[in-house]
């Protein structure tokens, strides 16, 4: 096999040997220092008598699994190690997120790819063509890189080399590897930012999150985006959703908050303890705050309970331009829309138009002419079984909800009424 | 007051689960042997070891559940984190070799307990391992838990089949507060098999596995200890019983030394059919529990500890690893009992409790060092107090393993 590449489990234990080739220790550990660069292998700690020295990557001449040869004496003792991140002890063993295979892994090994860099000038170099660099390819999980693991120490690396290869490799490649770090501080002088997270898909991303501990958790969504936190905290399980938004600083909480549809920013808050869900409300945007506190009045099983209040009325009296108007004006909206609603003077709900009715009309037609036959609608003290077999009976996509002067006060979508169903 | 009263209760039913169920899935088919046997040949004398057993329980579970609720990893994963690959692999060997071991003899139990109702070992076992795999397999965690907290109730078999012997009350109580300690060789033989098998190492990881399952946080922690020390007792309840019915059924006519736990069963048979009847009961329900509980934790540990993709709630083939090692344990388990004669049983049954004494050091040492780590369990460490009763309580029981393990090990030759 080309030399090409170098395992973590190799580096460890090799020895060192200076421009003279005496052996001056073995290597301990081996860090990278992400301000600097994101993948090189900035220093390696090595072990001599009783006290760990530093090697510079610059000090090095070269790499391969005989051991590695420096080209510069002076060695620094290690001592602080603030911004490294270091391979045998914050990477081997812990857990890391898959970006691109969207799931939680434990690091095995490490492989590290041996470039030349050019030399740079200085003349010391051992050989010619300039110096080794070790940078890190990929995370090894799986199990060839633990029948790797076991066997370092016992048998020589290039005896585990050839046994091992028989075994796929699963490794995944530096670049989608997200390490997650709790402590603010060590993240910013690691480097270490959550934005790899954003573009998985939020119903992996909270599955992701279910899998780790409350801290790496509350890690994650202090930091991600609040849209992105908001989509993601709505699929994940009831309980944990209490316990991530309790661990967050409220104002951060009432961000994420904020970005949720107000029935299901409703719904996170319920099962909040009531002072947690009012200091997160306080420091909400009024317009949100006011909508979510409307909603938290009504009993969880009713009508009111399941519906948004993000709809889109138009007066009875509106053409199709004027509905078409409003859809521009509410873009954040169509992701999810069905049906605009139309409305008297006193906003009493009366009548129901399906959108896809709105695209085979003229801009000149009423609404009125559009709406569908009957006008099917829920109260809000409706009870959840009633509601769901109203959508069952008449094929409906959304439904309207009316208080008890009729005037329409929110809509039920079919996808609440699925996971109504699934959490049965 | 009567509102945070009930809110309490609210929140400890909502709780309820894992460490509740490893305390009482500890008297398996093994236990109940080992207490049946206690029971006939000593009577009441042994009592006395029950209340040391629960406070050595509750420690030990205690610290399992803490570390499970703050820091939501499991116990294999804290291990593969703090110690490194290749100690966790060792440990990892060791625990599937000693829960087959387990797990053989609860499907012996089941066995013989329905030999008790004259169903064949050949239908019963193929039956139930069958039972036991779907039920994990097509169910899912929460329906499951549901299942074990409702065989918990069946437990109460012993209860009822302990006071229908109509035993000497007024001995039990005395001797249940009154050490006995006798320098007679089998005494103390019984003594520490007792004791020895009290605290088995898939009970630390399952507990770990299911608070963390159960999504318990340091909020409901509180509960969650309550209902640690709760099942604590509920299994020395049982225990007590158990050796209450023994002593009034076979030691106050004839001491003996049985050799299973349905010989036991048939001796309750003239105190009634009741009597009889619960006692195979409770041993089949017991042994089917553990059968259930052992294969899964076993498949969960593993996979966790060495980084594989594990759970029910995954499909086969995005956790490949994990379905064949649940699987492969449960065949093993129960083609053993079907092709090895009795005797060769007992001795894979006795040797697997050799590799047990050998394992229980590591994971409660492992326990109390990882219990100690500030940076994971920040003000949740342990007090000084409580870390000088959990080592000598891990002294303790580590101690009386070994020379458990070394009575087993002199008879093995």
């Amino acid at each position: 096999m080309a030399e090409s590449h170098l395992y973590f489990t190799e580096l460890l234990g090799l020895p060192v040997l200076d421009i003279r080739g005496r052996r001056i220790g073995r290597v301990r550990d081996a860090a990278i220092v992400p301000l600097v660069h994101p993948a090189r292998i900035d220093r390696f700690l090595v072990g001599g008598g009783w006290a760990w020295l530093t090697i510079r990557y610059d000090q090095v001449a070269s790499i391969s699994l005989d051991g590695i040869r420096l080209s510069d004496e002076l060695l620094t003792p290690y001592h602080s190690d603030e911004y490294m991140l270091r391979i045998g002890r914050d990477l081997l063993d812990q857990q890391i997120i898959d970006v691109n295979g969207r799931k939680v892994v434990r690091v095995n090994d490490v492989t590290f790819e041996i470039r030349s860099a050019a030399a740079n000038g200085n003349g010391n170099g051992t050989n010619g063509n300039g110096r080794n660099c070790l940078y890190v390819l990929e995370v090894d999980v799986g199990v060839r890189s633990i029948v790797r693991r076991l066997l370092q120490g016992a048998l020589p690396s290039r005896v585990i080399r050839r046994l091992q290869r028989p075994i796929p490799p699963n490794s995944i490649r530096w670049e989608f590897c997200n390490i997650v770090e709790p402590d603010p501080q060590r993240r910013l002088r690691l480097n270490i930012s959550h934005e790899k997270l954003e573009t998985i898909h939020p119903a992996d991303l909270a599955d992701i999150v279910e899998e780790l501990g409350p801290a790496e958790r509350e890690a994650i969504f202090e930091t991600i985006d609040s849209e992105v936190a908001a989509e993601a905290l709505t699929e994940i399980d009831p309980k944990m959703q209490a316990s991530i938004l309790e661990s967050l600083e409220p104002e951060k909480a009432a961000d994420i908050v904020e970005e949720m549809a107000p029935d299901e920013a409703a719904d996170v808050l319920k099962g909040l303890e009531e002072a947690t869900s009012e200091e997160i409300l306080e420091e909400m945007e009024v317009a949100p705050e006011s909508e979510v506190r409307e909603l938290l009045e009504f009993k969880e099983d009713t009508a009111g309970g399941m519906m948004n209040t993000e709809f889109i009325s138009l007066h009875e009296s509106a053409t199709v331009a004027d509905a078409m108007a409003a859809l521009k004006g509410n873009e954040d909206q169509l992701e999810s829309l069905n049906a605009v609603f139309l409305v008297d003077g006193d906003g009493r709900l009366t009548g129901t138009v399906p959108l896809a009715r709105l695209f085979v009309a003229s801009g000149a037609t009423p609404l009125r002419r559009l709406a569908t036959e009957t006008l099917i609608s829920a109260t809000v003290t409706e009870k959840q079984e009633e509601v769901t077999e109203l959508f069952d009976k008449y094929n409906l996509l959304a439904l309207p909800v009316v208080d008890e002067d009729g005037r329409l006060a929110g809509v039920i979508t079919a996808d609440d009424i699925i996971s109504v169903l699934r959490h049965q | 007051m009567l509102k945070s009263l009930r809110s309490r209760i609210l929140i400890f039913l909502a709780v309820l689960g894992p460490g509740f169920i490893t305390a009482v899935v500890d008297n398996d088919a093994g236990g109940i042997y080992t207490y049946s046997a206690a029971g006939a040949e000593f009577g009441y004398l042994p009592l006395w070891t029950l209340l040391p057993i629960t406070v050595a329980l509750i420690i030990t579970q205690e610290m399992c559940s803490r570390m499970g609720a703050i820091t939501g990893k499991g116990l294999s994963d804290l291990i593969r984190e703090e110690f490194g690959l290749r100690i966790t692999f060792v440990m990892m060997v060791l625990l599937l070799l000693v829960n087959i071991g387990n797990l053989i003899a609860d499907f012996a139990g089941v066995a013989s307990s329905l030999g008790l109702f004259h169903v064949s070992r050949y239908v019963s076992v193929p039956l139930s391992a069958a039972a036991i795999w779907l039920l994990v397999v097509k169910g899912n965690y929460r329906s499951v838990e549901k299942i074990f907290l409702f065989a918990c109730v069946f437990y109460v078999s012993y209860v009822i089949s302990g006071i229908l012997v109509k035993p000497d009350w007024k001995e039990a109580a005395i001797y249940s507060v009154r050490p006995v300690l006798m320098l007679n060789g089998s005494y103390i033989e019984m003594l520490i098999g007792m004791v020895g098998t009290t605290i088995a190492p898939w009970m630390q990881f399952y507990l770990q596995a299911a608070v963390v399952e159960k999504g318990i946080t340091a909020k409901e922690y509180i509960e969650s200890r309550v209902e640690v020390i709760v099942g604590c007792f509920m299994t020395s309840i049982i225990a007590f019983f158990i050796i209450v019915a023994c002593s009034g059924a076979i030691w106050s006519t004839q001491p003996r030394r049985i050799e299973s736990a349905a010989e036991a069963a048939l001796a309750l048979k003239p105190f009634g059919q009741y009597a009889y009847l619960l006692f195979s009961a409770g041993l089949l329900n017991a042994s089917v529990f553990a059968a259930c509980i052992l294969p899964l934790s076993t498949a969960y540990s593993v996979c966790e500890g060495l980084g594989f993709e594990s759970g029910v709630n995954r499909r086969f083939q995005e956790a490949p690893i994990f379905y064949w090692l649940y699987t492969s344990v449960i065949v093993i388990g129960a083609t053993t009992v079907l092709l090895i004669p009795d005797s060769a049983q007992v001795r894979v049954i006795l040797i697997s409790q050799v590799i047990n004494g050998v394992l229980l050091p590591f994971v409660l040492i492992f326990m109390i060092l990882l219990v100690n780590k500030s940076g994971l369990l920040h003000e949740w460490v342990n007090s000084r107090t409580y870390n000088a009763i959990a080592w000598v309580t891990a002294v303790v029981m580590i101690g009386l393993t070994l020379a458990y393990t070394g009575i087993i090990f002199r008879g093995l030759r």
